[in-house]
């Protein structure tokens, strides 16, 4: 059980989430209305999905109080604390995709397909790009084509034809490449690699007690992050780190664990 | 700087990275940009109460469905992929729904973007602001005369009865029926300046598809521009005070009337 505790856990979070969202619009809970673009808790607490906001900002458009505020809680809330911890807890894609690579790893695939090149900075390009075409075009662009929004609306709201970009989604990351979607693709997953560089709550390598058994990077979905596996002791500091903590729940030797951000490092001692 | 260590195939190969970088993004944009383009044109949409107009309505919907949730009447609906609307943004059907006119207008204040403008559904009680769902403008109803019955000379007013603001928005202009000679047509007109767009008519028209139709306002109405005034309605002259002179020139029209006239040209 012990090597499944983060995954039981953000699971349940991102199912709580999701039945309160549904409840609300079902049944006129008031605990958490609206969707992961805008909600507002207890109908009192905005909460705004930052990239969603600066997207209607470059519009040109008026900008309501309550998403400012809210944008700012969230822009706060995960720059501080979180770290880039909304991809791996609260986005209901991310169930798709860990499904995906968790499949695609026991399947092999990997190990036989030829490696499809893509760059990490992609996201960072199609982030920039929908920026522009916000602008120019005067609606928020990728929130038109957002498949997580879709996925999200989808599910309280009724799904429409919505159903097709999560099955495209899927198998993207099954048959082109492991973890493509969330670790090349998505803008959201940039913006809050952006927002959350600096956060407080990091993984912390203890290289004393790794015995490189490379667990922890295979089921990394950002392996670059984990740079100092068995080579220095320090917090893994990269923003694409999405605090999922399955490298904690994987590690037999306790060399990994969630702690307060340290600006150390230490090199391991070689024998 | 780290900068002069760096060898010119360094250089290279980074502006050439940028390069790949732009290349990708034009084409991306190229797809983007046109799926964009032709989903954000959807003129025949019907908003909420309170919109802004509606290139300034989806620059600032958020998508978050909150006015979708206090709509009671589950009149509101979020564009889903495959309605070809802008996706998310929330729309009603009048003949499915249509908007009863709630007096306290749960669907506006919530709006957290100011898409669903709160002032604008607002009246002035003693310099208060009080919501008034009167003053919203989700479309406008035109009538189909030749499939109206009730211009056939069948007896109906379902349309005019429906209304919310019953003798208002709808009025019924009544003519002989010459054909009887002893019955009256009662013909629906509507009145521009009274009607919100809710659509209570267009649900209640008891022909196969309504006879009366609620659209966009923008798409509804024509505009008379400056050069027409009611001359003996004072408040009409109000409207020209912001008008500026324009003047047309032709080619006839560039010199004045008399150089024009002097001027032998090629002869």
């Amino acid at each position: 059980m012990k090597n499944y505790r983060y995954l039981i856990l953000r699971r349940l979070t991102q199912i709580t989430l999701l039945v309160l969202y549904v409840g609300a619009n079902a049944w006129g809970w008031k605990m958490l209305q609206g969707n992961l673009s805008t909600s507002s808790i207890l109908g009192a607490i905005p909460l705004s999905d930052p990239y969603a906001v600066i997207q209607i900002a470059v519009t040109g458009a008026s900008l309501g109080m309550d998403i400012l505020l809210g944008a700012l809680i969230v822009t706060l809330f995960y720059g501080v604390i979180g770290g880039r911890a909304f991809c791996s807890w609260v986005c209901p894609i991310n169930i798709i995709t860990d499904t995906a690579a968790w499949l695609r790893r026991a399947l092999k695939f990997s190990e036989v397909q030829k490696r499809f090149y893509m760059s990490r900075s992609l996201r960072y390009w199609i982030l920039g790009l929908s920026l522009i075409l916000s602008a120019l075009m005067g609606v928020a662009a990728f929130e038109l084509i957002s498949p997580i929004s879709m996925a999200h609306r989808g599910l309280i709201f009724g799904m429409g034809m919505g159903g097709g970009a999560l099955i495209v989604i899927f198998l993207f990351d099954l048959l082109v490449h492991e973890n493509g979607w969330c670790g090349y693709v998505c803008p959201l997953g940039a913006t809050y690699s952006l927002i959350g560089k600096f956060s407080l709550i990091r993984v912390f390598h203890d290289a004393e007690k790794c015995t490189d058994c490379r667990s922890c990077i295979t089921v990394c979905p950002e392996k670059e992050v984990l740079h100092m596996i068995n080579r220095s002791s320090e917090s893994v500091l990269m923003g694409e780190c999405t605090n999922c903590g399955r490298c904690v729940d994987v590690c037999q030797e306790d060399a990994l664990g969630f702690s307060i951000r340290s600006f150390t490092k230490q090199p391991k001692d070689e024998e | 700087m780290t900068m002069s260590t760096k060898t010119p195939n360094d250089r290279r190969r980074f502006l050439l990275s940028i390069a790949r970088g732009i290349g990708l993004s034009a084409m991306g944009a190229l797809v983007w940009s046109a799926y964009v383009g032709e989903v954000k044109a959807a003129p025949l949409v019907l908003r909420p109460p309170g919109a802004l107009d509606e290139a300034e309505f989806i620059k600032n919907c958020i998508k978050c469905g909150l006015c979708v949730e206090a709509c009671p009447y589950d009149t509101l609906i979020l564009a889903r992929p495959g309605d070809n609307l802008p996706i998310g943004t929330p729309f009603f059907t009048p003949r499915s729904v249509p908007c009863y006119m709630c007096t306290d207008i749960p669907c506006v204040p919530v709006c957290p973007s100011g898409a669903l403008n709160e002032p604008s559904v607002s009246s002035y009680v003693k310099s208060k602001a009080v919501l008034d769902i009167n003053k919203s403008r989700m479309g406008l109803a035109v009538v189909d005369e030749s499939s109206c019955i009730a211009v056939w000379g069948i007896q109906c007013d379902a349309c005019y009865r429906a209304c919310p603001l019953l003798g208002e928005a709808i009025t019924i202009e009544t003519s002989k029926n010459e054909r009887t000679g002893k019955h009256a047509f009662l013909k629906p007109v509507v009145h521009a300046d009274v009607c919100t767009g809710c659509g209570m008519c267009e649900h209640a028209c008891v022909t196969e598809i309504a006879a009366i139709h609620i659209f966009p306002r923008a798409l509804a109405m024509g505009k008379v521009g400056d050069h027409y005034i009611k001359g003996w309605d004072k408040t009409d002259e109000k409207r020209l005070e912001g008008a500026s002179i324009e003047v047309t020139k032709t080619k006839i029209s560039e010199k004045s009337a008399l150089d024009s006239l002097n001027d032998e040209g090629g002869l």
